[in-house]
């Protein structure tokens, strides 16, 4: 059995005398695509981030390939290049254009020749649907163009593990369906995902497994047959079923059409 | 030196007063005058904006005389730092009144003012306490103007400093001594504005405005 | 007359040269004491904020005589370089602020983007977030670059033949006075004018397509 891309092993991160999230554990196989859904609030994107190390942990461990990246004296800048992650409100670099963002890391972290960056930046913007739009500036995009662009950027790394936070949250109902159709090829590519959102119907057809998490620790985890429909907690089943209700609205009314 | 702090504080509240004045004036001017007030006003903005305060009290203590007009050291700092003082003034309340807007404008003739009317009684009210904050900027910065004052002998605190450093042989000495006086004046005078800031604050009306 | 026109303008020549100096050095300064006070730790970020508040709260030609008598008695210079490098350390608190404005006005976001693609805290700087801070100061820039060029007046206090220690001299030889130090304000005006008009051109040019952020 192949080692997990990525594993968790009790992490915990308290803020002050806040908890944050306690003890969290779970494996990530290569392919595989988790979702985590949960109220708001309950720290999900703070652990993307320790994941990522952008946030440090208060306890526990994280491995990427079997290797423990959670410790004091590993070069965080290195680990950063194996782990791609996009961000709620996409945060691209806005002095440049979608190419050259695509290509900052390729050149500056990966001391990339230019002409290689360039061409491989072009690649990922073409994956992401974005080719004609390489020369424009983040100013001239639309939020769903920008995420997508965010996308490239993290792709452009050949990272082992993508991290999706939050990624449609930010953006008009319109453009959601773009960001997502996205994610859902990456998925068919076989690429190892871990995303946090709201969007129950790209959990359920998208998923792998699903993690449901509530104040801080896991309530429930497990494929997506298994959560929808014969969910184990009392919890996750009225998490769902209002979420489910509000989702079957749309689905019945979409059937219509 | 306390005698020269006492004068370097009356400077900077006969700048702030005079400028005050005028710098409305050239405000008002500017913003709601005809064409013939409006260029005299930016002349008049431009003039003192866009040249140093040493120049300009050189013009008028050194200059004047020259065409007739002889003013004492005293008056010619006043006059100095008033008219430079003015037109910095006059740009921070142009901004407010600008931030205010027509609409207010329009709102007060609807009602049946007249424009003066309407500035008296509806812009100049929230215009004002719009402009504090940037406002602010400007006594500490005419506060600190003052010392070049000391090159026409203004007995101020500066002048006084130099006495010292000549009588001390420690110009070091003597003129850190009045650093750290005038960084206490602008502390203190900080410490006022802004609780001035605080309690003239109209809720929920603000311009973004950037301090100095 | 023109002759002795002349001779002023040829202090416009100092009162530049000057500007030239103080400027740069403290654009230098300034970035690197906003670096040092956003992203060293507590000590250094505390000395820098100390020096900030001390350097702008006395009086430009208070300091400039300071540093004037302490740069004498150590290095043997002119008064027009310890006036020049004085005005630069003055302008560089000016400066400091400026640009920690602009930096914290680019915003965190950037500089997590930049470090979740893997880049180091310094290339992240380098690369993301300087880019964008240098442009967002260009207006608060541009007034310190016209403050800067007025201060070089100051600088008559340490006897450098700028423009208006010439205006002076021609003042007493002339016996015009009004002539001679109106004279000397229409060149400061002239210079100030054309610095404040390049600046603003120099910021449509670098404006970023599409981004309407400000300081």
């Amino acid at each position: 059995m192949a080692a997990p891309i990525l594993e968790l092993k009790n992490v915990t991160k308290i803020y002050g005398s806040n908890v944050i999230f306690k003890n969290i554990s779970f494996s990530v196989k290569e392919g595989d695509a988790i979702v985590i859904i949960g109220p708001s609030g309950t720290g999900k994107s703070t652990l993307l981030r320790c994941i990522n190390l952008l946030t440090p942990l208060t306890s526990g461990e994280v491995y990427l390939d079997g290797h423990e990246v959670n410790v004091k004296g590993k070069n965080e800048d290195e680990v950063r290049q194996h782990i791609g992650m996009v961000f709620q409100n996409f945060l691209l670099f806005n002095h440049l254009t979608a190419l050259d963002n695509v290509v900052l890391g390729l050149t500056k972290v990966k001391g990339m020749k230019q002409e290689q960056a360039i061409e491989k930046g072009r690649h990922e913007l073409k994956r992401v649907g974005l080719a004609d739009r390489a020369e424009h500036y983040p100013g001239q995009l639309s939020g769903g163009q920008q995420q997508r662009v965010a996308i490239a950027r993290a792709l452009a790394m050949d990272p082992r593990v993508m991290l999706f936070d939050e990624p449609t949250s930010a953006l008009d109902p319109e453009l959601i369906g773009e960001v997502l159709s996205v994610m859902e090829s990456l998925a068919r590519e076989n690429m190892t995902m871990l995303v946090v959102t709201h969007e129950m119907g790209f959990a359920r057809e998208v998923a792998d497994r699903i993690i449901f998490m509530e104040k801080g620790s896991i309530v429930e985890e497990g494929s997506p047959d298994q959560l929808f429909r014969h969910a184990k907690s009392e919890r996750t089943r009225e998490f769902l079923g209002k979420i489910g209700d509000l989702y079957g609205k749309k689905e019945g009314a979409k059937k219509k059409k | 030196m306390l005698k020269g702090t006492i004068l370097t504080l009356e400077l900077t509240a006969v700048g702030i007063g005079m400028g005050l004045i005028l710098g409305l004036a050239a405000a008002l001017a500017r913003v709601y005058g005809g064409k013939w007030a409006r260029w005299i006003s930016i002349g008049y903005i431009e003039l003192f904006r866009g040249t140093p305060i040493l120049v300009q009290l050189f013009l008028v203590y050194y200059g004047l005389p020259g065409i007739g007009i002889t003013l004492d050291r005293l008056t010619s700092a006043f006059l100095a730092l008033g008219l430079n003082s003015g037109a910095y003034q006059a740009e921070y309340l142009r901004g407010a009144f600008l931030a205010v807007g027509e609409e207010q404008m329009m709102a007060g003739r609807a009602v049946g003012m007249s424009r003066w009317k309407t500035i008296r009684y509806v812009i100049l009210p929230q215009a004002l306490r719009l402009a504090i904050p940037s406002w602010a900027n400007e006594p500490v910065a005419l506060l600190k103007s003052t010392a070049v004052a000391f090159l026409i002998a203004v007995p101020d605190l500066m002048t006084k400093a130099k006495a010292i450093a000549v009588q001390t042989y420690d110009p070091i000495g003597a003129y850190l001594a009045a650093a750290v006086l005038y960084l206490v004046m602008v502390f203190l005078l900080d410490q006022f504005l802004k609780w001035v800031e605080r309690t003239t604050r109209i809720p929920g009306l603000e311009i973004e405005g950037k301090k100095a | 007359m023109l002759i002795f026109l002349q001779y002023v303008v040829q202090g416009a020549g100092v009162t530049i040269a000057v500007t030239l100096v103080a400027l740069p050095l403290g654009f230098i300064l300034g970035i690197l004491l906003a670096l040092l006070y956003l992203y060293a730790g507590r000590f250094v970020s505390g000395i820098t904020a100390v020096f900030g508040t001390a350097m702008r709260g006395v009086p430009p030609i208070v300091l400039l005589f300071i540093l004037y008598f302490a740069m004498s008695g150590a290095v043997n210079l002119t008064p027009f370089w310890a006036g020049s490098l004085s005005l630069g350390i003055i302008s560089s608190a000016y400066q400091m602020e400026i640009f920690r404005g602009a930096i914290l006005a680019v915003g965190s976001g950037q500089m997590m983007a930049a470090r979740a693609v893997g880049m180091s805290r310094w290339r992240a700087i380098r690369y993301v977030i300087l880019p964008q801070a240098l442009r967002l100061a260009i207006p608060p820039w541009s007034n310190e670059a016209a403050i800067v060029l007025k201060d070089s007046s100051l600088v008559y206090a340490l006897g450098v033949a700028e423009i208006l220690r010439r205006a002076q001299l021609l003042a007493a030889s002339t016996q015009q006075p009004f002539l001679a130090y109106g004279a000397a304000a229409l060149i400061y005006f002239i210079l100030v004018f054309s610095v404040n008009r390049f600046l603003d051109w120099l910021q449509k040019r670098m404006q970023i397509p599409g981004l309407h952020l400000s300081v």
